[in-house]
């Protein structure tokens, strides 16, 4: 089989009988493909961040770190001590008496709702597909976060047992 | 395929309780009455019920994505991504068997008397 016929005979269709035979030579050049994204005057730098990639890496490190505390949490307030039965005022104040546990249930709180969230954010990213909905949702979602992390923040910060 | 659903329906489950959650437990900067009005519902038989789903929920969403964490970061994450998957089912079933006693227990008694 000649080489040289079968690059004469296809050349305009630019698909060849042999897989791997080139089709295009010196007198035959192959189109020039543009770099997709190519930088220019107008866009000499990244125009994003890298929020994406820092968003996944948190999913991660914020989960193998609630695993620890959230599975702790349901420990003790599900299994010690008389499991759920036990709860009530008296014993959220014996347990926010201890700086320890007051900063246990504030991490947990900011790492499962920024965790939750970023989570949320992708979900509604996959689903919306109108870009209004999907801005009305996260805007939602945003204020859900910060008034939860807020609230539950202020919490800790001012229980009182002897509010009574 | 499976787990991915799973692991997106536990997740958005989780939320919406600890959203709820904050908010009851923010009742204790209101009374003692009303904290303590509040948590007795957690403690009748039908509301266990729902802690125990919330358990399974936790612990799979938990354990499954420790799997994920192992499929992207361990070199061999992808090769054993099908067996550490039987792995996490294993884990899960027997930690829900250790969990009944625990969640349900006082329930149970309650509802079959003892
Ligand atoms: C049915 C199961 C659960 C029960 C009975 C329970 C019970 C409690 C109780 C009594 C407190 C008061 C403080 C303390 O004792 O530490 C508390 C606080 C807290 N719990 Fe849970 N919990 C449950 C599940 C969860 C889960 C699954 C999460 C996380 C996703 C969670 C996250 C928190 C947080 C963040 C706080 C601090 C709230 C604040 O800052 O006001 N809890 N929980
Ligand atoms: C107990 C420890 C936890 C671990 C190890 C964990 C792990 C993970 C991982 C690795 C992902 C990323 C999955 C992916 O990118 O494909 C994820 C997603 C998610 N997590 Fe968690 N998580 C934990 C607790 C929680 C809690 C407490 C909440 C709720 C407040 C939550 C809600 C979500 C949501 C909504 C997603 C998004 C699901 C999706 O995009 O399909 N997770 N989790």
């Amino acid at each position: 089989m000649s080489n040289n016929t079968v690059k004469t005979d296809t050349a305009a269709s630019g698909i060849g009988p042999v897989e791997g035979d080139s089709l295009y030579s010196v007198d035959n050049p192959a189109p020039v493909i543009e770099p997709p994204r190519q930088r220019t005057k107008k866009t000499p730098r990244s125009t994003r961040g890298n929020f994406e990639l820092y968003a996944w890496l948190f999913m991660r490190l914020s989960g193998v770190v609630l695993v620890v505390l959230v599975i702790g949490h349901l420990v003790v307030q599900l299994v010690l001590d008389g499991g759920v039965q036990k709860i009530g005022f008296a014993f959220v104040a014996g347990r926010w008496a201890s700086p320890f546990w007051q900063v246990w249930d504030l991490l947990m709180l900011w790492l499962a709702m920024l965790h939750g969230t970023i989570g949320l954010r992708t979900i509604i990213n996959d689903y919306a597909e109108r870009a209004n909905t999907r801005v009305w949702l996260k805007g939602l979602l945003y204020t859900a976060t910060v008034f939860t992390i807020l609230l539950g923040t202020l919490v800790i910060f001012t229980f009182d047992p002897n509010i009574r | 395929m499976w787990s991915w659903v799973a692991h997106r329906v536990t997740g958005v489950l989780i939320f919406f309780f600890l959203f709820v959650h904050v908010l009851d437990t923010a009742l204790v900067r209101v009374s003692p009455e009303a904290y303590d009005e509040v948590v007795a519902t957690y403690k009748t038989p039908l509301v266990a019920l729902l802690e125990y789903g919330l358990v399974a929920a936790i612990l799979f969403h938990a354990l499954n994505g420790l799997r994920v964490i192992a499929v992207d970061f361990w070199s061999k994450g992808t090769r054993y991504q099908k067996q550490m998957l039987w792995a996490v089912v294993g884990v899960w079933v027997v930690l829900m068997i250790g969990a009944l006693y625990p969640v349900l227990g006082h329930a149970a008694a309650e509802v079959f008397g003892s």
